[in-house]
């Protein structure tokens, strides 16, 4: 049984969602990983080392929904299974995908029970549907943190596709976020911030106390709307979902769509003044009081303990 | 210009669900239902979009039970035009809705479809993107601003990586993040208004569209539970525990 994967990208560099997504359906068989950029050469490359992938596909080209669209209802004829991760091009052209080869769609996929028995979460992650898809091919995506990274090693071959397909859609502007900090969907450590933080100036506290752990940052959607953090940083039901080994929430209630994103979390601990905040109360460790005293004091404490 | 509005009724964002215990699914009866709050975000666009002088007619469908009529009064009451109730009492998956939706938009050719990304209960994010393929129309998910330019969109959409622009030529489909505007409260005049605009109730087997659905669902569980864990006392203990477990990770 054949498996065709889309690769995420950025800035030409391989996204490590991939390696998870191409882990996750390598069960399902030989794994083909297509990737579209306007230069795909370095980002070909780096999915090739990955184990599973039997061939990397490249086709040159936007990732804009309509046209990928089009690319990948031409290749999905030959394979068995097309998967992509749930990230926002995934969520952008798999549906599409699916609608166009009549096919229904299963998507954040959080685990892989047998060929065609998937887990995928429901109702902000209070429930867990079990589904059985006895559709001649299988459309799906899933979701990157609940799945670890291939393995490297490989040598898989390259060869380039016929691919450019034009889109109606023209990208205009992007309005990126600039960070250093690792990728919040695959981060080991996540230091989250509410909206307790008061100011985007106040929410660095959060961003030194994740730089000094080598976390990913992320955010509620209260400190987003309040202009405290970008968008993508929005952990949630309709923001990123994470599954780190630690995730640290700072000033954060704990709201049923802010848990919805952080279930996969391995242990978590919670700082806040409210002792009775749905956070606290599931967290692994609380330490309650005012983050604005804590936080530095964290810091510097964690200075002494690990260099 | 016209305004097609898809919404749905769903068990309110604020209940906390309950999964029954023989695992047939969620329990719904006697639980407080509204729209969707993404829908709502996109009944609040087309409203505005036709205040700016955008939008001729906005007409409301949705799909499901008889009850889903109260919906639509909230998005008449909202500022719609006219809605359609395609009624039906099963439940459909998402690629027999978008095929009862690509009909009505045969029906009613208008020039933007907007929905909701999502819909908190299924959390599918599938409906907008499947009528876009079976319109053939080009898409604009994740929207958190929309500005016309001519016979165009321009869509400010919420991606991984940030925000970015796309330009988009109508007839399009956009689907509403949530920030894309503050759905508003209608006043009561609104709400007893809207009960004197037209509302057509129409049946799912009257479009002709194969609804069976493709996926069997086993099963519904409650997720995992998580154990409480303790409180400390000071931030040296906290850091403690956190250079404790930091030193335990496995490497990637
Ligand atoms: C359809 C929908 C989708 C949504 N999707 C998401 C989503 O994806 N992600 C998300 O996060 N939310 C989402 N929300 C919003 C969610 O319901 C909550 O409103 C939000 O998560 C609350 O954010 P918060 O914890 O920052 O703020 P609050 O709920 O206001 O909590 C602030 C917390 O900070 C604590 N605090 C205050 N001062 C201090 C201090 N000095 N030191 C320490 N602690 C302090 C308080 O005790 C409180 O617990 C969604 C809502 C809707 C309706």
């Amino acid at each position: 049984m054949s498996v065709l994967v889309l690769a995420d990208h950025d800035l030409g560099v391989l996204s490590p969602a991939t390696a998870r997504i191409i882990a996750g359906v390598s069960a399902l068989g030989p794994v083909d990983v297509l990737v579209v950029a306007d230069d795909a050469t370095a980002i070909a490359q780096s999915v090739s080392t990955l184990a599973g992938v039997a061939k990397v596909l490249t086709a040159k080209g936007n990732v804009l929904a309509d046209s990928l669209e089009v690319l990948l209802s031409g290749l999905a004829v030959r394979y068995h299974y097309v998967a992509a991760s749930a990230g926002s091009v995934g969520k952008d052209v798999i549906p599409r995908l699916a609608a166009k080869l009549d096919l229904m769609p299963v998507t954040d996929v959080v685990a892989i029970l047998g060929p065609n028995r998937f887990e995928r979460p429901i109702y902000a992650g209070n429930a867990v549907q079990t589904v059985t898809d006895n559709q001649a091919r299988h459309i799906l995506t899933l979701r990157a943190s609940a799945f670890r990274p291939a393995a490297t090693g490989n040598a898989a071959p390259i060869e380039a596709i016929d691919g450019a397909v034009a889109s109606a859609a023209r990208l205009i502007a992007e309005h990126r976020t600039e960070s250093d900090t690792p990728d919040l969907a695959t981060a080991q450590i996540v230091v989250g911030g509410g909206v307790a933080l008061g100011s985007a100036e106040n929410f660095q506290l959060i961003e030194n106390l994740a730089k000094k752990l080598g976390a990913a940052v992320g955010a509620t959607r209260a400190a987003v709307d309040a202009g405290y953090a970008p968008n993508d940083w929005q952990i949630g039901q309709t923001g990123k979902i994470i599954a780190p080994d630690l995730y640290i929430a700072i000033g954060i209630s704990g709201a049923l769509q802010h848990l919805a994103g952080i279930q996969g979390a391995k242990k978590i601990i919670a700082i806040n003044t409210d002792a009775e905040a749905p956070l606290v109360k599931l967290a692994d460790v609380a330490l309650i009081g005012d983050l604005f005293e804590i936080i530095p004091q964290l810091i510097s404490e964690l200075n002494q303990r690990i260099p | 210009m016209k305004i097609l509005v898809a919404i749905k009724r769903v068990v309110d964002h604020n209940v906390r669900i309950r999964v029954r215990p023989d695992g047939s699914g969620v329990e719904t009866t006697g639980v407080r239902m509204s729209m969707n709050p993404f829908c709502k975000h996109a009944v609040e666009a087309a409203v505005q979009l036709s205040e700016a002088g955008h939008g001729d007619e906005i007409v409301i469908v949705s799909i499901g039970p008889k009850v889903a009529n109260d919906v639509i009064l909230t998005a008449l009451a909202m500022g719609a035009h006219r809605g359609i109730l395609i009624e039906t009492d099963a439940a459909l998956e998402t690629l027999a809705i978008a095929k009862l939706l690509a009909k009505v938009v045969a029906e009613e050719n208008p020039d933007i479809v907007l929905l909701g990304k999502q819909a908190v209960d299924d959390d599918s994010n599938h409906v907008g993107q499947m009528l876009a393929a079976l319109t053939s129309r080009p898409q604009a998910t994740f929207a958190s601003e929309i500005k016309v330019t001519g016979q165009s969109l321009e869509v400010t959409r919420e991606v991984d990586t940030g925000r970015e622009t796309i330009s988009v030529p109508l007839p399009a489909i956009v689907t509403a993040d949530l920030r894309l505007n503050t759905p508003r409260n209608a006043a009561l005049p609104m709400v007893m208004k809207a009960r004197s605009k037209p509302l057509a109730v129409r049946t799912g087997a009257e479009f002709g569209v194969d609804l069976v659905p493709r996926l069997t669902v086993e099963k519904i569980s409650p997720p995992a539970e998580r154990v409480a864990g303790k409180t400390v006392g000071s931030v040296s203990e906290l850091a403690a525990y956190i250079a404790s477990e930091v030193s335990q990770m496995e490497a990637l």
